[in-house]
């Protein structure tokens, strides 16, 4: 908590000090408002490069400080480029690549026609990288748990297990137990536990702004929800019984002449139920990160220093939200992918 | 901006791609590695605390039957002790009772044979002097005869006489 406040007034104090004296000087020369909506979708939105600052050169030009990450592009005419996204920066083209509002496009140099083509992108984006650095966190912190638990055997909790347990047993006990029932949750607690502490580290790093495997909006990006439901999507219709088949293709006591409607009606159901809850993760988050940034730049839309120590108070309350979000968020994702799962393996009882 | 926004709702394919497989690793590696071992080594330790509850719930019920099994034991072996004296006392009485009857009776046989020992001895004593007199009296008479039998108190006191001396001489 302390640390991520650090990191906060780092990462506000490096906005301040950066931004304010580029508007000081910009004021003079073009008269450009700030554009809030912009700077916002910059810092939500995926990127090609981690961009850490900007600074003014000599001649009073913005420069951009990012870290570059590979760009891995496919194209059935160009076959596959690996490049690092330092060359496609400040506008420049590389192999006749080219970024435009953020999608890398090909522009066929030989032929001149101008002609633009999309290539599939498979860089390693920011939220690639963050969604990596999560990952490994979580990889280093469950297996030394696991060797902990190797070592302790059978006796009481100690040191990191101490504190990661209680959250275990959270999961197992009333997410699992109380949604699937005891004879069948065993089998989904490995997938429940994974995608609540994925969520959770995932949703904690995007709250700490800086410095770079922080503050990437991962679970604020869809393609990221999208995976996770699709996961729960699929363990749902794998793991779905006899009955829950025929609840979906002949629902018990509708007359059969209702059955068009009713069959189309239920196939819906059975994709939106991970389909809210792609929008709810990605919603959720996205809000948190567009309020608390917006609450920055009130600061720089007013043009003044004495807007700030407003803003920081409502920052600092929109942080503490965020947290209970960060958990919130996690246990509901879990909690309803095990309801899901849950109606998924329901036997018949009547 | 809309193109942003349209960005932000729109999932990127390659975003997909990396987050299906670093998620799909992320998830094959803790269910393999860290999942297993933690759930079941905290399942373990479950299990053990609710089998050490029932065992410890088993002792105690077995030290409650064999607290009141002692009690019936105690009870058995001070009645079967009671019995046992009892018994003892019987054949104690018994024993006597018949040790006295034998006794009296050996005794009274005893005192039949000496009775009977004793009235053959004074029949033969009896018969014995019977035969004496009978030859004292034959010697008396023949002394007497040879004397001069001039008092017939005189001779009894005679034979009286004898007699008595004989008795002593005898016994």
């Amino acid at each position: 908590m302390k640390t991520k406040l650090v990191f906060f007034f780092l990462f506000f104090f490096l906005l301040t000090g950066t931004t304010l004296t580029s508007f000081g000087q910009e004021g003079h020369e073009t008269t450009e408002p700030f554009d809030a909506s912009t700077f916002i979708m910059d810092h939500i939105a995926d990127s090609h490069e981690w961009h850490l600052w900007t600074v003014k050169d000599q001649e009073g030009h913005d420069r951009h400080i990012a870290l570059p990450l590979p760009v891995i592009l496919y194209s059935k005419e160009n076959g596959l480029d690996i490049f690092m996204s330092g060359k496609l920066a400040h506008g420049h083209s590389y192999k006749g690549y080219k970024l435009e509002e953020g999608v890398i496009i090909h522009e066929n140099e030989e032929s001149n026609s101008g002609e633009k083509t999309i290539p599939l992108d498979f860089s390693m984006t920011k939220s690639v990288v963050g969604l990596l650095f999560s990952c490994i966190i979580g990889l280093v912190l469950f297996l030394s748990l696991s060797r902990s638990y190797k070592k302790t055997g059978i006796s009481h909790p100690k040191g990191i297990q101490s504190f990661l347990e209680p959250v275990i047993l959270f999961v197992r006990d009333d997410i699992a137990i109380a949604n699937i029932g005891k004879h069948k949750y065993e089998k989904y607690m490995p997938y429940l536990l994974t995608v609540f502490f994925f969520i959770l580290i995932n949703n904690l790093m995007g709250l700490v702004p800086f410095p770079p495997p922080f503050g990437a909006n991962v679970t604020g990006n869809i393609a990221v929800t999208f995976v996770l439901a699709f996961f729960t999507f699929i363990i749902t219709q794998f793991s779905a019984n006899k009955n829950y088949w025929k609840h979906v293709f002949a629902t018990p006591g509708v007359p059969l002449w209702l059955l068009p409607v009713m069959i189309p009606v239920e196939l819906i159901g059975i994709i939106s139920k991970p389909f809210a809850l792609m929008i709810r993760l990605f919603a959720n988050i996205t809000a948190g990160h567009i309020i608390v940034l917006s609450l920055i730049c009130l600061i720089f839309i007013f043009k003044s220093l004495l807007v700030a120590p407003v803003s920081i108070l409502f920052v600092i309350f929109m942080d503490c939200l965020e947290l209970l979000v960060a958990f919130l968020q996690a246990y509901v994702f879990t909690l309803l992918s095990a309801l899901f799962i849950s109606l998924a393996v329901q036997e018949e009882h009547h | 901006m809309i193109l942003l926004a349209n960005s932000l709702t729109s999932p990127a394919i390659g975003l997909v791609f990396w987050s299906v497989l670093i998620f799909g690793l992320f998830f094959f590696l803790l269910s393999k590695f860290a999942w297993k071992p933690i759930l079941n080594a905290v399942k373990a330790r479950d299990e053990m605390i609710k089998g050490s509850l029932e065992a410890a719930e088993i002792a105690r019920e077995d030290m409650m039957r064999l607290q009141s099994d002692n009690e019936a034991i105690l009870r058995k072996a001070r009645e079967e002790r009671e019995v046992i004296l009892k018994d003892a006392r019987d054949v104690r009485d018994k024993l006597i009772a018949e040790a006295k009857g034998k006794a009296s009776e050996e005794a009274e046989k005893i005192v039949e044979k000496a009775r009977i020992g004793i009235e053959g001895e004074k029949r033969k004593a009896l018969a014995e002097i019977h035969d004496q007199v009978a030859i004292l009296s034959v010697d008396i008479a023949s002394k007497l005869l040879g004397e001069q039998l001039k008092k017939t108190g005189e001779q009894e006191k005679l034979i009286d006489n004898y007699l008595k001396e004989i008795n002593f001489n005898k016994n």
